[in-house]
């Protein structure tokens, strides 16, 4: 099933899909043009613990000039940073180079402690996509890459849904893809990743704890070019969904 | 009960001044290649808070902790600062500062949170803060908050310039240079006046 959170007459609501449209957990039926969408994700007790793979295909690494690495690169974003589908990205004045990032995203379903990657995926509550974006003008070598780059709000659009794990049985084989206003310039497949879900899974769970609603961003493939304001752009995985994610320049 | 924060918890590196000076000479070779411009932030995530007089698990292959002993600043309603808290930002030692620290900092229980937060209001300025690290009994560092990079406010400002920090975040203002280290069995107290001591101890990590 694929579940959604939206904003529907002034009040927040579970959702599923249901024939194109969304079925309200209060029973209603409404249009997916009558809402305005949220990350996909039932609210946490503490705060969600977000990580994110940087250089986790072979051929983003080697676009971005940088040998694979040994072990997996990862940052941490705040929830501020997320938003839903069919929100707008803030592009800030003067900035060269701010690119998208479609990535696949694990859903922690368990509390995950020292786990092995032969039962990783029992922890799985479910999948979503998110855009990932980083404006390069703000890279130091500091902790890099560092929150100016990708913490920033509005600039990690997520979902439209969180689609449960019994229906991706192989989340390593995805084709993903973006397109900017409909010009497709990002194409790829999960079964690239360097470090793939199970190891991420093991890996994390080895040295902290992951938590319900907990989010692991896997990384982002080859092809990822500079969006401008008015840019319609949409981040798709197979089976999972397209998230829609419009740039608005500041002013 | 105890305080704990309703929102993400930041930290900052390099926030005083002794602790940028002393990097300063590798700043300009690779892999930096220049010294920060923005704040350099990174996260505690909620998997690392412990509450004051709790024991702090270490897992058997890390001998030894970095203490960070500092002051978390709680974000209030309007942006503004509702409180302080004293707060025990333990990592694993490292000494390479190009990729974000998660595996240093993010382990279990690794971040010891005062008991109670000490409203903005009773806090004149926050460069008046000076923490005393206390291992064992034995005084280990003397942190001077009038000796920061950026203060508590400009922190703030430049901090915001580039993200919103929500009602119950945290901003931790940075940690001294001389930071002590300790290990398992060691019993850690960070005391500051006008706060209550906030004391952890170090145990074995369960197998």
């Amino acid at each position: 099933m694929r579940h959604a959170r939206i904003l529907f007459e002034g009040a927040v609501h579970d959702a599923a899909e249901d024939d194109g449209g969304l079925l309200l957990a209060d029973g209603r039926r409404v249009a997916a043009e009558s809402v305005s969408w949220l990350p996909p994700l039932a609210p946490t007790p503490r705060p969600r613990t977000i990580l994110a793979l940087g250089l986790n295909y072979a051929d983003h690494a080697k676009e971005l000039a940088f040998k694979a690495p040994d072990e997996p690169l990862v940052f941490i974003k705040g929830e501020s940073t997320l938003t839903g589908h069919r929100q707008i990205t803030r592009r800030p004045s003067g900035v060269q180079f701010m690119h998208y990032e479609c990535e696949l995203v694990v859903v922690i379903g368990k509390t995950a402690r020292k786990v092995r990657r032969d039962d990783a995926y029992d922890f799985v509550r479910g999948y979503t996509v998110a855009n990932d974006y980083a404006i390069r003008d703000y890279l130091e070598n500091w902790y890099r890459p560092n929150l100016r780059v990708k913490n920033r709000d509005t600039c990690t659009p997520i979902g439209p849904w969180l689609v449960d794990a019994a229906d991706i049985p192989d989340p390593m084989s995805l084709a993903l893809q973006t397109t900017v206003d409909g010009k497709l310039t990002q194409s790829g497949n999960t079964k690239d990743m360097i470090f793939d879900v199970p190891f991420l899974i093991e890996y994390f769970s080895s040295f902290m704890t992951l938590s319900p609603g907990d989010l692991i961003l896997t990384g982002t493939p080859d092809g990822v070019v500079d969006c401008q304001p008015g840019d319609v752009v949409v981040t798709e995985i197979e089976r999972i969904g397209a998230l829609v994610n419009t740039i608005q320049g500041d002013a | 009960m105890s305080y704990l924060p309703s929102g993400t918890v930041y930290g900052v590196l390099l926030n005083f001044r002794e602790e940028f000076d002393a990097l300063r000479p590798q700043m300009y070779a690779p892999p930096y290649n220049a010294p920060p411009v923005a704040p350099v932030l990174y996260l505690k995530t909620a998997n690392t808070w412990s509450t004051h007089g709790s024991a702090i698990p270490v897992p058997a292959r890390v001998p030894e902790v970095k203490v960070g002993a500092t002051v978390g600043m709680v974000i209030g309603a309007q942006g503004d600062v509702e409180g302080f808290v004293l707060m025990n930002d333990l990592s694993i030692p490292h000494t390479s500062f190009f990729r974000p620290p998660v595996r240093f900092k993010c382990l279990d229980g690794f971040l010891g949170i005062g008991a109670a937060m000490l409203d903005a209001q009773e806090v004149s300025d926050p460069a008046d803060f000076r923490l005393e690290v206390r291992i064992n009994g034995e005084p280990r560092q003397f942190v001077d908050f009038s000796q920061t990079m950026r203060s508590a406010e400009q922190l703030l400002s430049d901090v915001g310039a580039f993200m919103t920090l929500a009602h119950g975040e945290v901003l931790m203002l940075g940690c001294g240079a001389g930071r002590p280290r300790a290990r398992v069995g060691d019993r850690i107290e960070i005391s500051a006046p006008g706060f209550d001591t906030l004391v952890n101890t170090l145990v074995g990590e369960a197998a």
